[in-house]
């Protein structure tokens, strides 16, 4: 079948069942030569089945993948890696003993003297070369573990030039690198771009996406849903497309009443992360905590909950003093925290929906050291119905949820202790656009019941349309409190650089 | 950090040092050349199974057969052994090919099967031991060639030929671990089997070689013991993976994969020679020997762990 020759990618009819669920029905997608193309949906969507299929860790069940101008079927991943397809996972697969260069020439490792004899010099120029190429300062002869998150980044993508890529796929490129690595990497996609390769770019991210996509495919449900030049479509339209329903309003309405103060901090500091931190919370309030990456947002609430010792300064629960060292004192004072690394501290994977959500109240219906299983059934079962958390039973690991039901686990489990200072770390992290919805309407609901919440964001619409009052940290401290009516994005950028 | 980095590294040689200079001002006997010659023999076979094991260990596996294989491959061996029977090269082929197959056959398992390594070599320790009494009839087989028993027994200039075999395998080890391509993706593999996949390798293609040469090395070892002790003995061999997964675990390696190196592992073995040696000639019993030998490997690791954590 002849192509147009502007086209590098074209799929076709693409179907994939896992068991009964069509994860892939009926897909298409046509990539241009030098284009950025980003490729939306929910979870749930579809977005990572196909891009498994393009890299050949999957095989379709039907359809065909056509790449400049001969199939792709029957190709495993090296093959599919040669011919010039190349995908820099979100979770960054490299080797952490290896070297810079080792990792970059993985599998393609050069020889000399004897077969299969290595020649680590000959690698390490050319790594060398690539990264100097590349603008990149990064010596080839380091272990890879001792590189940052942006750093490995880079590596993956020197990895995929030497590969001679001519499609490079980037999962959640900026989930945890600060807004000046986001700058080198749009520098370097743009680079790529002028030498004719395509970028599929995936991204919950909307100001990104508008940034550096030229393109925007939607997928929904497993299916395709439309393709258009990213001028062309505007944040609503695409959210719409998206979820497949207009979202009048991504924030719900909040009806709390404001009560008597919960928590309040006094002058926290600890040397080297934050100090001299100073702020109330209200029941029924939400105070947004705003700030760059390293600002020491995270910090201050592992210390507030006793993960890490403080200082000096004091922590106030109901007007009383209370000493907390450890997450035993916070959670017996009624402090709670839901963690931004869910997936390190938040759940145990391999365990299910109702052993997780129970793991931190089996004191309350456990006999002489004997879980009562009756009872443990029926409040996790509230708990699923009360948080609306979507699984097939209350037995399926939590590992086979989505994204945002696992934090509703996370949050099932903590509600479960009664506290009524909840502080959510970054609580949509990584979670699609319906689901966030779920989470803000669930956290108006801990505060109709009058608990205080404080959440931390990275993402300044939901610290604006959620928060009564915005904390802004930088590089440690506290350079603004302010009210619903201050708190806008201008003023909120400003204190945050401060 | 290089600096503890470097420390770190080296550790392991600093702490074999000072026991060596300790023990030589304990006792005179220590630091004689007939005693050396003794402790390197004794260790050679411990660290023909640890060098085994450190590929094992290095791809994130473990190999709790080494013993079994030990007795296996010696009572295979001993049987083709007997004098005016067969060249002394069919013995030491045959008993080499048992072990190959052995640790082949764990590989294929372990690749296929998807069953973690522990409990693959766990069954294969116990089908080995039964395998080894079956095959000599639960009895020792002695009456062995001399040409055999020169193996493990004889010198060259007065050298023990274990040390040379010891030596050989040990720079062969080493090579294929840090110059070649296979050793190259054997640390990939420990360091992150996904990445190590997605760049392309053929991640059971290196097990099954791993777990064949850790197989092959067994045998070489088990060999090495029957010609010593001029018999092919059923039972022997057990708890000889312990002290070999000791060694390799004294000297650096990982139990979760992707680092240990084979001069590490070879200092790990002479280390537990050298204690064994040391309390032997300081005349404290076997059974306090098992008690410091315990705590020195918990102790090696723990100081790892605490050298990571800086």
């Amino acid at each position: 079948m002849p192509h147009p020759p502007n086209f590098t990618l074209q799929v076709r009819h693409l179907t994939k069942s896992f068991g009964g669920v069509k994860a892939l029905d009926d897909v298409q997608f046509d990539l241009r030569i030098g284009e950025v193309h980003a490729l939306m949906g929910e979870n749930g969507a579809g977005k990572s089945t196909l891009m498994k299929i393009l890299i050949g860790m999957l095989k379709p069940d039907a359809g065909t993948i056509t790449f400049e101008g001969s199939s792709l079927q029957n190709c495993d991943v090296n093959e599919i890696m040669q011919k010039g397809i190349s995908m820099i996972h979100q979770e960054m697969l490299v080797i952490p003993e290896l070297t810079v260069a080792q990792n970059i020439f993985l599998g393609r490792e050069s020889t000399h003297w004897f077969p299969n004899w290595l020649d680590d010099e000959a690698i390490d120029k050319k790594a060398q070369l690539l990264l100097s190429q590349m603008g990149i300062n990064i010596e080839v002869t380091t272990q890879m573990k001792y590189l940052s998150v942006a750093e490995m980044q880079m590596v993956e993508i020197a990895k995929a030039i030497s590969n001679n890529a001519k499609v490079i796929i980037m999962d959640e490129p900026t989930s945890a690198i600060s807004d000046k690595e986001v700058t080198t990497l749009f520098k370097i996609i743009r680079e790529l771009k002028a030498k004719g390769v395509a970028i599929i770019y995936i991204s919950h991210k909307m100001e990104e996406i508008y940034a550096i996509a030229d393109t925007i495919t939607v997928l929904r449900d497993g299916r395709y849903i439309a393709t258009k030049p990213s001028v062309e479509l505007d944040k609503k339209s695409l959210i719409a497309l998206m979820v497949g329903r207009e979202l009048s309003d991504l924030f719900p309405p909040q009806t709390a009443t404001k009560g008597n103060v919960l928590l309040s901090v006094r002058n926290l500091s600890s040397k080297g992360k934050f100090s001299a931190i100073n702020f109330e919370v209200k029941a029924g309030e939400v105070l947004g905590i705003a700030g760059l990456m390293g600002a020491g947002r995270t910090e201050i609430a592992r210390a507030i909950y006793g993960l890490d010792a403080f200082d000096t300064g004091e922590i106030f629960v109901k007007g009383q003093k209370v000493v907390i060292t450890s997450p035993q004192d916070a959670l017996k004072n009624g402090i709670g925290y839901v963690s931004e690394d869910r997936k390190g501290l938040g759940f145990i994977p391999n365990m299910s929906v109702k052993h997780n959500i129970s793991l931190g109240s089996l004191a309350r219906y456990t006999k002489i050291g004997f879980v009562q299983t009756q009872k443990e059934q029926i409040i996790v079962t509230q708990t699923v119905k009360d948080l609306k958390i979507k699984t097939a039973t209350i037995n399926q690991k939590v590992a086979q949820l989505s994204g945002g039901n696992q934090q509703k686990v996370v949050i099932g489990k903590l509600l479960l202790s009664n506290p009524e200072i909840i502080i959510l770390d970054e609580p949509t992290r990584g979670i699609d656009i319906g689901a966030k919805f779920e989470i803000y309407k669930l956290i108006n609901e801990l505060t109709a019941k009058g608990k205080a919440v404080v959440m931390i964001s990275s993402e300044l619409p939901e610290i604006l349309g959620m928060s009564d009052r915005v904390l802004v940290l930088s590089k440690g401290n506290q350079t603004a409190l302010l009210s619903k009516e201050e708190a806008t994005q201008e003023n909120i950028m400003r204190y945050a650089i401060h | 950090m290089p600096f503890i980095k470097k420390l770190g590294q080296y550790g392991i040689i600093i702490a074999f040092l000072a026991i060596c200079l300790l023990l030589s001002f304990i006792s005179p006997r220590f630091l004689t050349l007939s005693n050396w010659t003794i402790i390197i023999t004794q260790v050679s076979i411990n660290a023909l199974l640890a060098f085994g094991v450190t590929f094992v260990i290095i791809t994130g596996g473990i190999d709790l057969s080494l013993g079994s294989m030990v007795a296996v491959t010696g009572v295979v061996a001993a049987s083709l052994a007997h004098p005016d029977t067969y060249p002394v090269v069919v013995p030491v082929m045959v008993g080499l090919l048992s072990g190959v197959l052995m640790g082949g056959l764990n590989g294929l398992i372990i690749t296929k099967s998807k069953v973690p390594p522990f409990i693959v070599t766990l069954g294969m320790m116990t089908i080995g031991r039964g395998l080894a009494l079956i095959l000599s009839r639960g009895r020792p087989i002695s009456n062995l060639s001399n040409a055999f028993n020169f193996i493990g027994g004889g010198s060259i200039f007065g050298i023990p030929l274990p040390i040379f075999i010891l030596i050989i395998a040990f720079f062969i080890c080493h090579i294929l671990l840090k110059k070649t391509v296979l050793g190259r993706y054997i640390y990939a593999i420990g360091g992150n089997e996904q990445a190590a996949q997605a760049s392309g390798i053929r991640v059971n293609k290196v097990k099954m070689a791993v777990y064949t040469i850790c197989g092959g090395l067994a045998a070489l070892a088990g060999i090495l013991l029957t010609s010593r002790i001029t018999t092919g003995q059923p039972n022997a061999g057990a708890g000889f993976e312990l002290d070999a997964i000791a060694a390799a675990i004294i000297g650096g390696a990982s139990t979760s994969g992707g680092t240990g190196t084979m001069t590490g592992t070879l200092i790990g073995a002479l280390l537990i020679g050298v204690i064994s040696n040391g309390l032997d000639l300081l005349n404290v019993t076997s059974y306090y020997q098992q008690v410091v030998m315990g705590a020195i490997i918990i102790g090696a690791v723990v100081l790892d762990s605490w050298n990571k954590n800086k």
